[in-house]
């Protein structure tokens, strides 16, 4: 192979890995994002106490959390493409990435907004501050330093979904690495795509430490 | 004149536990005065945090009656409760603000909740950072203020939607005693000059007596004493109003028993000679008996001191011998003259010794 084929080849998979981690993050948090506030506000002890509700989206949560990933993308796989007419490619798994991510975004959102001050709350609510002020005011706003945090280490894993995607033909760099590393054994080809995909992890990291820092007024 | 801002009837909170029922609060019944600043002391456990969330309906009474201003609050949707809880702010002891805002940013909360244009909330802010004296701290954070300038600003949050009633919930129990005597100062002058109704909660009396114009004692989720600040104190009828005002003479001893004991001294025990068994060894140095009155280890007002009232011996050259160890020992010590009574320093005693 020679080096533009490869250049545009590991670009694309750049590419293409980028694209499902961006609209897979996206996407999880507009779906996680508030299944994670709902399990705070209706928990035992909460602004709105709903018991059933908390246990059944709770139990659903746990159950989508505890497969591992890659079995649940190959269960998911027939539905899929009943869906969106396809079972590969990076539409099919960032569809399969998404019913894997979003539970797991619930899950740090939960953590993120449990680490808010329970007098906080309280105070809120002795100043007549209603149920939804208390949310987008104070719980969201509190924990928001928590929360990016949260949402550095849900893009990260994500991207590892994604390499682990490459398995059932996903497209992007975890293919590549699968393809040429694996099954025909070129492994210095494998191993460009692990340094692109630990320089991505590194960036991520950095971009989430940054921007914590500046948003979380504890500190400065 | 003698109008009631808020009366409990009946009020009782049972909480369910894994252990069965507990109740907080049996059969509240109290009424506060406008513009009276109401002390409500007991010891942990007694239900006193459970009482005044009640007034707000942050814990909903199990029974009985909760009146504010005229208006039943107890059975009011959430929606009506939200409107009267606007004028019944509240102070805490871990003052509660939000970490993410400074301090303007906080005392603009409850203007916010309450709708009020943001230019408008700004400026009285502002204006309300000067009464509680931290106009220059308006866009620090609550991690860069003290624990005393975090509880103005909460002062000055809880004066933000003009309130006709300030709840205090062992407020002050959070500071240092001279932050806590600046706070005191502040409250009075909030309920003197603005005629802003306090309720005091707290398990310190030196808080009453500082504050406070009416306190009820409560034991057991009983109001077992009520009255004037005075009249209780001078004259404490229960046994719990003692064990609170006198909290280490037994319960049954009043101050005047003692007070004829003659050649008191106060020693005042620091970090280095609190856990020296300094009193047996002056009596085994110097042969001769003391009497103890009064001993206390306090880790809330100021940390790892104690203090202690002996009587020295009767025979003077003996005193002489007993205090002349105690300086060799590096204790403090005064002495204290026949009449004063020695019941008030648990209080006043460390405070005393502050400046400013």
């Amino acid at each position: 192979m020679d080096f533009s084929t490869l250049g545009s080849l590991l670009g694309q998979g750049t590419l293409d890995t980028l694209y499902m981690i961006v609209v897979c993050t996206v996407v999880s948090y507009i779906i996680g994002l508030p299944i994670g506030v709902s399990l705070i506000v209706t928990a035992p002890g909460g602004i709105r106490p709903l018991a059933l509700y908390n246990k059944v989206v709770g139990f659903i949560v746990n159950i989508l959390r505890s497969v591992p990933f890659l079995i649940l993308m190959i269960a998911l796989m027939p539905y899929i493409r009943k869906i969106i007419g396809t079972g590969i490619g990076k539409e099919a798994a960032t569809a399969a990435l998404i019913v894997a991510a979003a539970p797991f975004v619930a899950r740090l959102v939960e953590q993120s907004l449990l680490e808010v001050d329970p007098g906080v709350i309280e105070a809120a609510q002795a100043m007549g501050a209603n149920n939804f002020q208390i949310v987008r005011k104070v719980l969201l706003l509190e924990a928001r330093p928590s929360l990016l945090n949260g949402a550095a280490v849900a893009t990260i894993n994500i991207l590892g979904y994604t390499a682990m995607a490459g398995i059932v033909g996903a497209g992007g760099l975890g293919e590549i690495a699968i393809r040429y590393g694996l099954y025909r054994f070129q492994p210095s080809i494998m191993w460009i795509t692990i340094v692109i995909l630990v320089i991505m992890v590194q960036i991520l990291q950095e971009i989430g430490i940054k921007v914590v820092a500046k948003y979380d007024n504890r500190i400065n | 004149m003698a109008e009631h801002i808020i009366r409990l009837q009946g009020v009782t909170k049972e909480f369910d536990t894994k252990g069965g029922k507990v109740v907080a609060l049996k059969d509240i019944d109290l009424d506060i005065e406008r513009g009276d600043s109401y002390g409500i002391i007991g010891l942990s456990g007694a239900g006193k945090s459970t009482l005044v969330r009640t007034i707000n309906l942050l814990e909903e009474p199990t029974e009985g009656k909760v009146i504010f201003d005229g208006n039943l609050l107890t059975g009011l949707k959430n929606k009506d409760l939200n409107l009267h809880r606007r004028k019944i702010s509240m102070i805490f002891q871990q003052f509660n603000l939000l970490m993410q805002r400074d301090a303007i940013g906080n005392i603009c909360f409850p203007m916010e909740i309450a709708g009020v244009p943001k230019a408008e909330a700004v400026k009285k802010a502002k204006e309300l950072l000067k009464v509680v004296d931290l106009e220059d701290r308006a866009h620090s954070y609550p991690s860069q203020l003290s624990g005393g300038q975090k509880q103005r600003v909460a002062i000055a949050r809880a004066l933000a939607s003009d309130p006709e009633v300030i709840l205090c919930d062992e407020a002050t129990s959070a500071l240092d005693p001279k932050t806590t005597r600046s706070i005191l100062k502040l409250l009075r002058q909030i309920n003197e000059e603005r005629g802003i109704t306090l309720v005091v909660i707290t398990h310190e009396m030196g808080v009453i007596k500082q504050l406070c114009n009416k306190v009820a004692v409560i034991e057991g989720g009983r109001i077992v004493e009520r009255g004037d600040v005075q009249d209780v104190f001078a004259r404490p009828k229960t046994k719990a109003a003692r064990k609170l005002f006198f909290p280490d003479s037994e319960d049954s001893e009043l101050p005047e028993t003692r007070t004829a004991v003659r050649n008191r001294l106060r020693l005042v025990f620091d970090e280095e000679t609190a856990y020296k068994p300094i009193i047996s060894n002056m009596i085994l140095a110097t042969g001769e008996p003391v009497n103890l009155l009064y001993a206390n280890m306090d880790a809330l007002l100021d940390e790892q001191r104690g203090q202690m009232v002996i009587a020295l011996s009767d025979n003077k050259e003996a005193a002489e011998k007993q205090k002349a160890y105690l300086i060799k020992e590096g204790v403090e010590f005064t002495e204290i003259e026949e009449d004063s009574d020695y019941y008030d320093y648990p209080l006043h005693g460390f405070r005393e010794e502050e400046s400013e």
